[in-house]
């Protein structure tokens, strides 16, 4: 067991555990957003009641929508004054003539069909227009997409790597007990007789490998948790909370850790087995 | 308990180290190979522990057909055969007490039947009070026995040696055959590859002379038969 191996191991993982901190907390709030869309389509002005209960039913037999909530002008106008605060007053004169149109709020299971069933909801009769913050919503998901993609791809490369490096340097010491398998396999020992004790130096290899970015990630997290999160008021945007987030991390970390060390050695050992 | 027949070995080089081969060898029995160098001895030994496998034709040892053995059956094949090699393959760090235990805990015997064993074995080739000490300690004579012991630690019902006096002065080789001779009084079948004439031609047994890969001669208590 060599220090350049303990090496690659650690610094795989303080790369592994700073990518998945970042990617995990960006699916959070990824999440938090997309949880957040809905769609709001505005009945026409001129639509009687039969036909608002018609485009309800409309609505709720497609189905990819979760909910849909029907709020009248003046439950809209009372939310809008509501959510202007001490602005909010000056709507209060439109009260007695309300400008504001009847709504529906849908919600769909997924919301990744928000287009779709907004798209159909446009086609309805006695519709309006349909709103879902079109733009921002498109290119969130998109990005979200891709950060995920990438994010995966980079970890799986760095565990690769990690796993090519170890192979690389244990082959050197296995090398030098090349002799000492050969005359195992002379005796009659089986692969998993040699394989063992080289399974249990790359868990150790992975496990101690793992102490350092552990400590890392937590210290750094714990960190970020206590000074950064104070500065991010939105509050659809929140990081994933210390605990027990960062004991997940370390697990999975280790877990990673104990995965490289011993792919690493099992591997190198393959080319003295074959028969 | 040998069995080939029609057994053909090309190496991936392209050279052809076996040519045809038919031999029977009962248990118990006592057989030289002698033939000149490059004759292919080494190779025909080599099948018979499934360390090369024949290209064509069939091998079957203790009832294990090893022309088409799965590889994860073979470490259990071994076990049932001793292998003593010119060059010894002890391991250099190891007392001459764990080089032997060796073979008993690839098998997973527990610590008191391998203490047992090991000296009992030990004592068969004369060094029970060279249990502490490490190869390069002991002459070649006795790095021979204490590979004798290794192979026949585990009772197989085979030992095969190839040129197992190869490195030793005629004195010493004379011992070792002695220890070889005991191991077949027992009922173990012994197939030993030798350049040897005075081995060969003193102790007769059976002798098989292989040349270019074909076996041209098998005669009970034969002759060495080469000059040199
Ligand atoms: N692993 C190998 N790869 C390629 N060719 C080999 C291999 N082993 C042996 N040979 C070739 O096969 C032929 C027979 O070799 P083998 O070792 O069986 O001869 P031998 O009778 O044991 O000779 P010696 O008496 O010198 O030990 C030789 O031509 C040798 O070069
Ligand atoms: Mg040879």
């Amino acid at each position: 067991m060599t220090v350049a191996s303990v090496g690659a191991v650690t610094t795989t993982l303080i790369l592994v555990g700073a990518f998945l901190a970042l990617m995990l907390n960006l699916n959070q709030v990824a999440g938090n957003i997309e949880e957040d869309v809905e769609i709001k389509a505005l009945v026409e002005v001129t639509a009687d009641e039969a036909q608002v209960d018609e485009i309800r039913q409309k609505i709720d037999d497609i189905p990819e929508v979760a909910s849909v909530d029907y709020s009248s002008k003046e439950e809209e106008l009372n939310g809008l004054i509501e959510s202007m605060g001490e602005q909010g007053e000056t709507w209060e004169m439109f009260e007695q003539d309300n400008p504001l149109n009847d709504a529906f709020v849908i919600k769909t299971d997924d919301p990744l069909d928000t287009f779709d069933v907004a798209s159909e909801i446009e086609g309805f009769e006695n519709i309006q227009e349909v709103n879902y913050g079109e733009d921002v919503v498109q290119n969130l998901f998109r990005f979200n997409k891709y950060a995920r993609n990438i994010g995966l791809a980079l970890i799986i490369g760095l565990v690769f790597t990690a796993i090519f490096l170890i192979s690389n340097t244990i082959k050197i010491t296995i090398m030098a007990r090349s002799k000492e398998i050969g005359i195992m396999k002379l005796v009659g020992a089986t692969n998993a007789f040699i394989r063992w004790p080289f399974f249990i130096e790359g868990l150790l290899l992975g496990i101690l490998g793992s102490v350092i970015p552990i400590a890392v990630i937590i210290s750094g997290y714990y960190y970020l948790d206590a000074n950064v999160s104070q500065l991010i008021t939105f509050d659809f945007v929140s990081l994933m909370p210390f605990n027990p987030f960062a004991w997940q991390l370390s697990l999975i970390i280790l877990g990673i850790g104990a995965v490289i060390g011993v792919w690493g050695s099992v591997m190198s050992v393959r080319k003295f087995l074959k028969v | 308990m040998i069995d080939m027949q029609g057994v053909y070995k090309t190496y991936p080089n392209g050279v052809t180290a076996l040519n045809g081969i038919d031999v029977r060898i009962e248990q118990g029995e006592f057989v030289y190979v002698v033939g000149p160098s490059g004759a292919g001895k080494s190779t025909f030994i080599k099948m018979i522990f499934r360390e090369e496998k024949p290209t064509k034709g069939t091998v079957i040892v203790n009832d294990y057909k090893l022309h088409d053995l799965k590889w994860k059956k073979v470490p259990y094949l071994r076990r049932n055969i001793g292998v003593v090699y010119q060059d010894f393959k002890l391991l250099p760090k190891m007392t001459i007490f764990e080089n032997v235990a060796f073979a008993l805990e690839v098998i997973e015997e527990g610590p008191k039947v391998i203490r047992k064993r090991v000296m009992e074995v030990l004592d068969q080739v004369g060094l029970k009070n060279k249990a502490r000490f490490i190869p390069d300690e002991l002459s070649g004579g006795e790095q021979q026995r204490v590979a004798i012991a290794r192979a026949i630690v585990n009772h197989p019902q085979l030992v095969i040696a190839d040129e197992p006096t190869g490195n030793l002065d005629p004195e010493t080789s004379w011992e070792i055959m002695k220890i070889l001779e005991e191991i077949n009084a027992s009922g173990t079948t012994i197939l030993m590859a030798t350049h040897s004439k005075e081995i060969v031609n003193t102790i007769k047994k059976r002798v098989i002379a292989i040349e270019d890969g074909i076996v041209v001669r098998d005669e009970h208590r034969g002759e060495y038969g080469y000059e040199i």
